[in-house]
């Protein structure tokens, strides 16, 4: 990695230009490194470099009690960072076998997918600013904006939310989530009249078709060898789908389509992630009705009656004997986890995210590992740009919405 | 409906008893292969007519230090999509040669993630086209998640907090 790579002795002879694409270029968005062989403007050949924020939050989690493993997880695709933590929560209460009221299941899927608009708002988006056309991400922006206000009603924070806890969340929503919520979902002033003017100005636009259609393509078959989950690889016509073939948090309870492409190139990649933005909408409304339907006690419920491992509220730490026990075993790392290992996996806004964790009884994981969709799809992109234009190499990483973060770990 | 019971069935008619340590935990089967065998087991598994496991969903390694001459295990992850089934399959080797045969042939998605096992536990992977290392630095001589690294001690004292902008 010290040396610098050079051109060979008497190099006008050579037909090729070595150009380093990033590690920190304003195209890559992150930290990406391509050795390019160029001839021309043409990509012959494309070595990848990865690893530049590793932070080992593998290691890192074998010292963590459970609940502390949390703020890792927000970490990974930081553009959806609630699917990451619910994932997480998930993987937790398999192992623990705990489950969860329908209530909090609803509640979950609100928030998961408003994490997963606000994370193919940004894709889609930037695509565009890459192909030149700035306005368009300005515009939906500011629904990105209210998205983190509704997590921030509920949680407290905004881009790493560590929200909801094994069993539920922290706490109740409050009205101002819910009236933030109905602002978001409102057909003439809220994000679906921002989608709809969103789609009119990109997707049957000549000049971004034109630079889309044919850029970056890959097979269907190519696609399942090379590890693709998620948006990217139903672009190119698979219908896998976590929240469909395996489905978690009662998503088996709403009435949504998988949409598919057919080429796998930039366009179907930007073509699914809209219209996944349509479906999420239609959960997010689906949910928010049935979450309306619960009344009086049942109302009231965000977590699961599971002391063991629920955080208790304060209040009750004070004054009650029980809850202060469990804060205390909770808050130490002392719950008792049972022997086993389990692999759970949900779907992140770019593909399957897994979290594989075994567990030898201690108070930590013996072993997690995070199955990252970015960083196995990643390893296809030399393959995707070969051939193409330069301009097309950036193009086709901002459609791939790679997330160094998750990339790297 | 391929259920856990069939594939069991198909795998010891195959391998007999060279198959080891079948358990369903939370539903998922899982068991032990020879590391000699490791990509028989696979390339039987993607190409029988009814098992279909095509993709791989994940690898990686885990290090049980105790266990002399298998320190290491090689976990894979298999999905079958037709009929939605996951398995998980583990093969063991001795630290002191970790050699097991690379998978990247017939799954080009296992590169990286043998890289990323090779990197963390130092696994061999033979026949790997590029064995190197991918989230650590090129110059680093250790394999930093097996057991004997552990983390720092979060109470240690002896550490000047002034170099660190806690002082």
């Amino acid at each position: 990695m010290s040396e610098h790579i050079l051109l060979p002795e008497g190099s006008i002879e050579k037909q090729t230009t070595t150009l380093n694409l990033g590690p920190t270029h304003p195209a890559t968005h992150g930290v990406f490194q391509n050795i390019l062989e160029l001839d021309g403007e043409r990509i012959m050949k494309a070595t990848s470099t990865v690893g530049y924020i590793h932070r080992a939050f593998e290691k890192i989690a074998e010292r963590r009690p459970l609940y502390q493993i949390t703020p890792l997880t927000d970490r990974l695709n930081y553009c959806s960072s609630p699917i990451n933590n619910m994932g997480w929560h998930l993987t937790c209460e398999k192992l623990l076998a705990v489950s969860t009221p329908k209530r909090v299941d609803y509640l979950r899927i609100i928030i998961m997918e408003l994490a997963r608009i606000s994370d193919h708002l940004i894709c889609n988006s930037i695509v565009g600013v890459d192909s030149g056309a700035y306005s368009g991400f300005l515009y939906v922006m500011q629904f990105r904006e209210l998205i983190y206000e509704i997590y921030e009603e509920v949680c407290g924070s905004r881009l790493t939310t560590n929200i909801g806890r094994i069993g539920g969340f922290e706490r109740n929503f409050t009205n101002a989530a819910f009236e933030k919520l109905e602002k978001f979902l409102d057909e003439k002033t809220g994000y679906p009249a921002q989608l709809k003017e969103f789609e009119n100005l990109f997707s049957r636009n000549r000049i971004f078709m034109d630079r889309t259609i044919g850029c970056g393509p890959i097979t269907a078959e190519r696609a399942m060898n090379y590890g693709f989950t998620g948006p990217n690889l139903r672009a190119a016509g698979v219908d896998y789908d976590v929240r469909v073939h395996s489905p978690y948090s009662s998503y088996q309870d709403f009435d949504f389509t998988v949409p598919v492409g057919n080429t796998g190139d930039c366009y179907d990649r930007f073509l699914v992630r809209n219209e996944e933005m349509w479906q999420s909408l239609s959960i997010v409304n689906q949910a928010y009705k049935k979450v309306q339907e619960f009344k009086g006690a049942e109302a009231d419920v965000f977590h699961a009656d599971v002391p063991a491992y629920y955080l208790p509220e304060k209040k009750d730490v004070y004054t009650k004997m029980e809850a202060l026990i469990y804060h205390f075993k909770i808050v130490m790392g002392e719950t008792e986890m049972p022997v086993g290992e389990v692999y759970h996996s949900v779907e992140g806004a770019n593909g399957e995210l897994g979290f594989y964790l075994i567990s030898d009884g201690g108070r930590t994981p013996y072993r997690l590992h995070f199955r990252r969709p970015c960083f196995i799809y990643y390893q296809a992109y030399p393959e995707l740009i070969k051939g193409g234009m330069l301009s097309d190499a950036v193009i086709t990483m901002s459609s791939l919405n790679l997330i160094a973060g998750e990339l790297d770990a | 409906m391929l259920t856990n019971e069939i594939i069991q069935l198909k795998l010891t008619e195959k391998f007999c008893d060279v198959l080891t340590d079948w358990q369903e935990p939370y539903g998922m089967l899982t068991f032990t292969a020879p590391k000699e065998i490791n990509l028989k087991v696979l390339q039987f598994l993607f190409d029988d007519a009814e098992l279909k496991f095509t993709f791989l969903t994940d690898l990686q390694a885990v290090h049980y230090p105790d266990h002399k001459g298998a320190e290491l295990a090689v976990v894979y992850h298999l999905h079958n999509w037709t009929d939605n089934v996951r398995i998980r399959f583990k093969v063991f080797t001795d630290i002191i040669q970790p050699d097991v045969y690379s998978a990247t042939a017939l799954y080009q998605s296992a590169n990286f993630m043998e890289r990323e096992t090779y990197d963390f536990y130092g696994v061999n992977f033979v026949g790997h086209p590029n064995l190197i290392r991918i989230l650590n630095v090129d110059e680093m001589d250790y394999f930093p998640m097996r057991k004997e690294y552990p983390l720092e001690d979060q109470t240690r004292i002896d550490k000047d907090d002034e170099m660190f902008g806690r002082g």
